[in-house]
């Protein structure tokens, strides 16, 4: 042991992390967006070639082509937005539960949500955009501590099987409320079937505008929050011996989760799994330090849901899948491969 | 180098629902030196280092550092002063041994404020202290029990408290990789002058690694002295229900505890 300090090197070379690594990532990550963007615009029932889109993006929107893209850049906005949402909001859940089977449409957050815009609708006469985005996070917030507290009761507290078990059977549960809700009312049943399967089909950019300030607020709360939970996955006893006020901390972020993952779940509907996938591919490529993990998840995650709604126009094509179908398709096996790998407990 | 703080109980009492654990305790820490509390399972050992450091809040009684009550002292501030290092720390899958070092300068940092050269330093220094400089690249899953516990306490380290609490730092580990860890533990009292308070199950490492014995038994302090008068075969049997021999470790100098059980003895 004694021979160690003579082979020291200075301080900051021992320490500097990896960040070429991180910034090389970044930069990928941004091209396969920017790819994705252009196809998103382009792909569809009907198909539009790349320089109609330039000119489109100038402004032009005299020829058909032209309006098709229209409708096609507000989708293609939402599908960024919403993708970098609930891929942060996963994050945070995850970090917050030390459970890497978390993810807003696991834990039956997304459901929550979906239910009380459902319920606003159609017996409280919700009709302004505004409200269904508070009634959303409302039921974000209180399906997250129903299930929180099912998972958390018996032995050992909230252990990862538990909490997505739990979160399963809440989420069964809902649905089943909201078809509950829906059935006998054909007058709402058209405006409320988004709300059962998640899709950003029906993007516009007024609805953009609505959710954006929701969505601000949510992400600067997570980012704020990134060093917390770096102490929090250490044991709340770590974290507490670091300073932190754990209860505190845990809330806040927890907060800003459900402030992402409602409103979007609020103008898209619910969708599951991207929460899931995201931070943990997300933890291969820059480690699990937070304050790089939660803008990656944000950026990563844009860029999968995109490609999941371009790829959903094209199997399906001259109709379309909803986004919701496609993540459930690509995250459930990756599920199963989480749950088997003996390292559950480890996050 | 470092300031001498005071850390007190006093007529601390403590428990979890129903079960009082700890009641009327009175103990002053020794300021500069390295304390180790010892006393048989479930006694309350823990839960007292749980308590000075803010984590359990008194049913009675208070714990002051420098006379100002811990539990109402701001949290960063306190852990500036104060650092801990429980009994099983979680490693996130796939950290670096210098990232979770590098962790323990949470309170040494704002919400907004970036990595400074200060943390550098800290780092790096806490690293070279626990002989961990070569393997700050390494991902801490991979590393051997002892490692790993060289590279908690080395983040506890960073921090750059005066005070450390180390609740039973030495459970799980071989008995090389114990004597190196309370080894390392001694170096940092003497080079730092940090004042550690240790739990510790084994008697007689406690007894040669410590300035100040503290026997807790029946949810008060027992005996607290030099280790020589604490660890006498009348505590022994007080504190445990055990009955033994102790005699000169011809190792140290100091006591040297040898237990009597009903079989293998010499004729």
């Amino acid at each position: 042991m004694s021979t160690v300090e003579s082979v020291t090197p200075s301080g900051a070379a021992v320490v500097r992390r990896p960040r070429r690594v991180r910034l090389l990532w970044f930069l990928v990550c941004l091209g396969l967006i920017a790819v994705l963007i252009v196809a998103s615009i382009a792909v569809g029932t009907r198909f539009v070639p790349v320089p109609t889109i330039l000119d489109a993006l100038g402004g032009a929107d005299d020829t058909l082509d032209q309006a098709v893209i229209r409708v096609r850049i507000p989708r293609t906005v939402l599908a960024l937005l919403a993708g970098a949402a609930l891929a942060v909001s996963g994050a945070v859940f995850q970090g917050v539960t030390r459970n890497p089977l978390a993810d807003p449409g696991i834990l039956g957050i997304n459901m929550g949500a979906s239910l009380a815009v459902v319920v606003g609708l159609a017996y409280f006469g919700l009709s302004n955009p505004n409200s269904y985005i508070w009634a959303a996070i409302a039921g974000a917030a209180i399906s997250a501590v129903f299930v929180y507290a099912i998972g958390s009761l018996g032995r050992g507290g909230p252990t990862p099987l538990k909490l997505a078990l739990a979160g399963a059977a809440t989420s069964a549960a809902l649905v089943s409320f909201v078809t509950a809700v829906i059935l006998p009312r054909n007058d709402i049943a058209e405006n409320v079937q988004s709300w059962q399967i998640g899709g950003v089909g029906g993007a516009t950019f007024e609805r953009i505008w609505q959710v954006l300030p929701f969505l601000g607020a949510g992400l600067a709360v997570c980012l704020l929050s990134a060093r917390s939970l770096n102490s929090l996955a250490l044991g709340d006893d770590v974290a507490a011996g670091l300073g932190e006020r754990v209860a505190i901390a845990r809330g806040l972020a927890s907060l800003g989760a459900v402030m992402l993952c409602g409103a979007t779940t609020a103008i898209c509907g619910p969708i599951g799994f991207v929460g899931l996938v995201v931070p943990h591919g997300c933890r291969l490529l820059v480690g699990p330090d937070h304050r790089w993990l939660l803008p990656f998840s944000a950026l990563t995650g844009a860029g999968l849901l995109l490609a999941a709604d371009v790829i959903g126009r094209i199997v399906a094509r001259p109709g379309e899948i909803d986004v919701g179908i496609i993540t459930a398709f690509v995250g459930a096996p990756f599920f199963i491969y989480i749950v088997r790998r003996q390292k559950v407990r480890a996050l | 180098m470092t300031t001498e703080h005071q850390l007190t109980a006093e007529n601390l009492s403590l428990g979890y629902k129903d079960r009082t654990v700890i009641e009327g305790l009175e103990l002053a820490v020794a300021p500069g030196r390295v304390t180790a509390i010892v006393g048989a399972n479930a006694c309350g050992k823990s839960t007292l280092l749980r308590s000075m450091s803010r984590l359990l809040s008194p049913r009675a009684g208070q714990v002051l550092l420098d006379g100002k009550e811990v539990h109402k002292l701001p949290a960063k501030e306190l852990a500036r002063t104060l650092g801990l290092l429980p009994q099983s720390p979680l490693a996130p899958e796939g950290i670096t041994v210098s990232d979770l070092v590098g962790r323990g300068r949470h309170p040494h940092q704002g919400v907004f404020s970036r990595w400074s050269v200060a943390d550098d330093t800290a780092v790096a220094a806490a690293l070279e202290a626990t002989h961990t400089v070569e393997l700050a690249d390494r991902a801490v899953d991979e590393l051997s029990g002892g490692q790993r516990q060289r590279v908690w306490i080395a983040m506890a380290l960073a921090q750059e408290t005066d005070l450390l609490l180390l609740d039973e730092p030495t459970t799980f580990l071989d008995v090389q990789h114990q004597v190196e860890v309370l080894d390392l533990l001694t170096d940092l009292n003497r080079s730092r002058g940090t004042t550690v308070v240790m739990v510790l199950h084994d008697l007689n490492l406690a007894a040669r690694y410590c300035d100040h014995l503290v026997a807790i038994a029946g949810g008060k302090v027992h005996a607290a002295g030099r280790p020589c008068e604490v660890l006498t075969e009348d505590t022994v049997r007080a504190v445990f229900g055990l009955d033994s021999k102790v005699i000169i470790d011809p190792t140290s100098g100091g006591p040297l505890m040898l237990p009597i059980g009903r079989h293998h003895m010499v004729a």
